[in-house]
């Protein structure tokens, strides 16, 4: 900003000694991207393309893979399981979003406050950033433990009971993650603003509504994009809290693929699993990003 | 920084200012108290459940505090080879944010700088990367792995791990190098600076704050991961800490105390960074979130 207001205030004379200042200005050639291209193509894009040729073959780990055709894609759509974690994932989704946007929004905003108090408990908020989600998820594995006696019923027994168990751990340790980025992203509110309505008579709730929210509008949709993703993919959390159970009542798709490949070593179903999975999580990304206008990067100073 | 709380514009000014950010809000206040118990509880309940006897910890109740406090539990996942988990994390800890580092600041650098259709094409693919889940991946990264004969060793979990931090630590130094002014580089290329020189004195010491963005991001990926560990490594050897806790829990089978025992010592190191640097670790952590 104050580098752009002294360039219009540069002497007229250094402006006519060079028209076009930014001409001369090296800059670095295109090849300096290139080893983190290849790096990223070899270990990310290559097998992410690997995965769609695998997933049309039959391949057990060793040997080498057999083209089925669409064997494995057929295989999944007449698999029970695929409505039952398609069905899981989006309500998973839906819970986690809503439990982790609606807590860690206000938190975020509440602890974007000056006050001492704030501060204070803004650190005891950060605790369970301290843990690793494997470790998490042994927290509440032990816990939730009925032998162990803080719940005395067997909550991870009942198909409810587990999902809103995965619900809650995963909010219990992402929260503090989203609480800071909304804190971040509140405290780049201009204040003008809110003396502005505070001028005009706005209540708090007024303020939180008409200014908090819109102004908070691109950091909602990085934190949604993340926790979308992300609840795609507890998989840690359901290895070690239920083990896709009971049954396979919480057996998300990246349980499904890990069993697939790892349990019953049918890599080319697993391939098709994985290969799904990455269209879903492109596909709901690209809608979220076009959704909320993000692509755009539309300043939430425009106007301003 | 731009996200300091605006505690320091706020001590000049007038008093109906003051009225309006500083007044109390109950109802905000009962639901941060509400949440302090959430968060509160389980830790609780883990730091006394791993000082208790193993033989006492099923009998009474875990919200009391233990009646005779032990170390025991601590000191059984410590002779269980704690400490070589912990190195082999530190280790792809540092692997992997030098990698992304390394790789990641001379990308940012040409999308930012070089704006022709090669790093838009490269920026592009990154803006991608974002949404590939590593689960997808793991099936073909284990063939890739095998093949590299690098299966079990930690170079199968630091090179899969720092692909898959790249996409993210790209987008925030993009992000930051952005703000880099032209006048900057336009007054060091009078100077006749090479674009190197640009980079290593301009554009990194003015990136600091996306950079530690990016060097606690990655490194928390690499404290993190436990899928391309569980999937890539077998044996002790390279054996990382996730990996560790999660066998934990057959080797301790009923043990709770000696598992939440574990629990807390996999936390510490971190505890120590955010005791050191909470700054840098709490505004990088802002900053994944964007500017």
């Amino acid at each position: 900003m104050s580098a752009t207001l002294g360039k219009s205030t540069t002497l007229d004379e250094s402006a006519s000694l060079d028209k076009r200042p930014g001409a001369r200005v090296g800059r670095p050639h295109a090849v300096w991207a290139l080893p983190g291209v290849l790096f990223f193509t070899f270990f990310a894009i290559v097998p992410m393309a690997l995965a769609f040729y695998l997933s049309f073959t039959r391949w057990d780990g060793l040997g080498d893979p057999q083209l089925v055709g669409l064997a494995n894609w057929q295989k999944l759509l007449d698999d029970p399981r695929l409505t039952q974690s398609l069905w899981l994932t989006v309500s998973l989704t839906v819970a986690s979003w809503v439990f982790q946007t609606v807590v860690a929004l206000l938190l975020g905003v509440w602890a974007a406050g000056p006050q001492r108090n704030r501060a204070v408990l803004s650190a005891v908020f950060f605790v369970p950033l301290l843990l690793s989600s494997t470790a998490v998820a042994l927290l509440f594995y032990a816990l939730l433990d009925p032998n162990f006696g803080i719940i005395q019923k067997d909550t991870l027994g009942s198909s409810s009971g587990a999902f809103l168990a995965i619900v809650f751990v995963g909010g219990w340790q992402f929260i503090p993650f989203h609480t800071l980025i909304y804190q971040g992203g509140a405290r780049q509110i201009p204040q003008v603003l809110y003396q502005a309505a505070a001028i005009d008579g706005a209540g708090r709730y007024r303020q939180f509504f008409s200014i908090t929210l819109p102004q908070l509008r691109n950091t909602i949709t990085t934190s949604t994009v993340l926790i979308v993703v992300g609840s795609l993919t507890y998989f840690e959390t359901v290895l070690i809290l239920t083990k896709g159970g009971p049954g396979t009542d919480t057996a998300i798709l990246p349980y499904l693929m890990y069993e697939a490949g790892f349990k019953t070593y049918d890599f080319g179903y697993a391939s098709a699993i994985a290969s799904f999975l990455v269209l879903a999580a492109t596909g709901l990304s690209l809608l979220l990003v076009r959704l909320s206008g993000f692509g755009t990067m539309r300043s939430t100073r425009e106007g301003m | 920084m731009k996200t300091r709380p605006s505690d320091r514009e706020e001590s000049a000014p007038s008093r109906r200012h003051r009225h309006w950010t500083r007044r109390a809000n109950p109802v905000a206040g009962l639901g941060s108290f509400l949440w302090l118990v959430v968060v509160i509880v389980p830790v609780y309940a883990m730091l006394s459940a791993s000082l208790t006897g193993q033989d006492k910890a099923l009998t009474g109740n875990p919200l009391k505090p233990p009646t005779s406090p032990t170390l025991d539990n601590y000191n059984t996942v410590l002779r269980s080879g704690f400490g070589h988990l912990l190195s082999n994390t530190a280790i792809v800890a540092v692997a992997v944010v030098g990698i992304v580092l390394v790789l990641s600041i001379p990308l940012a650098y040409v999308a930012v700088r070089t704006r022709n259709s090669w790093s838009n094409a490269a920026l592009r693919l990154f803006l991608l990367g974002v949404a590939i889940p590593a689960q997808a991946v793991v099936v073909p990264l284990y063939l890739l792995i095998a093949k590299l004969d690098l299966y079990d060793t930690l170079l199968a979990v630091v090179l899969p791990t720092a692909a898959f931090a790249m996409p993210v630590s790209v987008l925030v130094l993009v992000g930051t190098l952005r703000d880099v002014s032209e006048d900057l580089y336009e007054a060091m290329a009078l100077d006749g600076a090479s674009p190197l020189r640009m980079l290593f004195q301009l554009t990194i010491p003015l990136a600091k704050g996306g950079i530690s963005t990016v060097v606690i991001y990655a490194a928390l990926q690499a404290w993190n991961g436990f899928l391309f560990p569980l999937i890539f490594t077998q044996s002790d050897g390279p054996r990382v800490l996730t990996l560790g806790l999660f066998n934990y829990v057959s080797q301790f089978g009923v043990n709770i105390p000696a598992l939440l025992a574990s629990v807390v010592l996999s936390g510490i190191p971190i505890f120590v960074v955010y005791l050191v640097a909470r700054r840098a670790l709490v505004g990088g952590l802002m900053g994944v979130g964007g500017k």
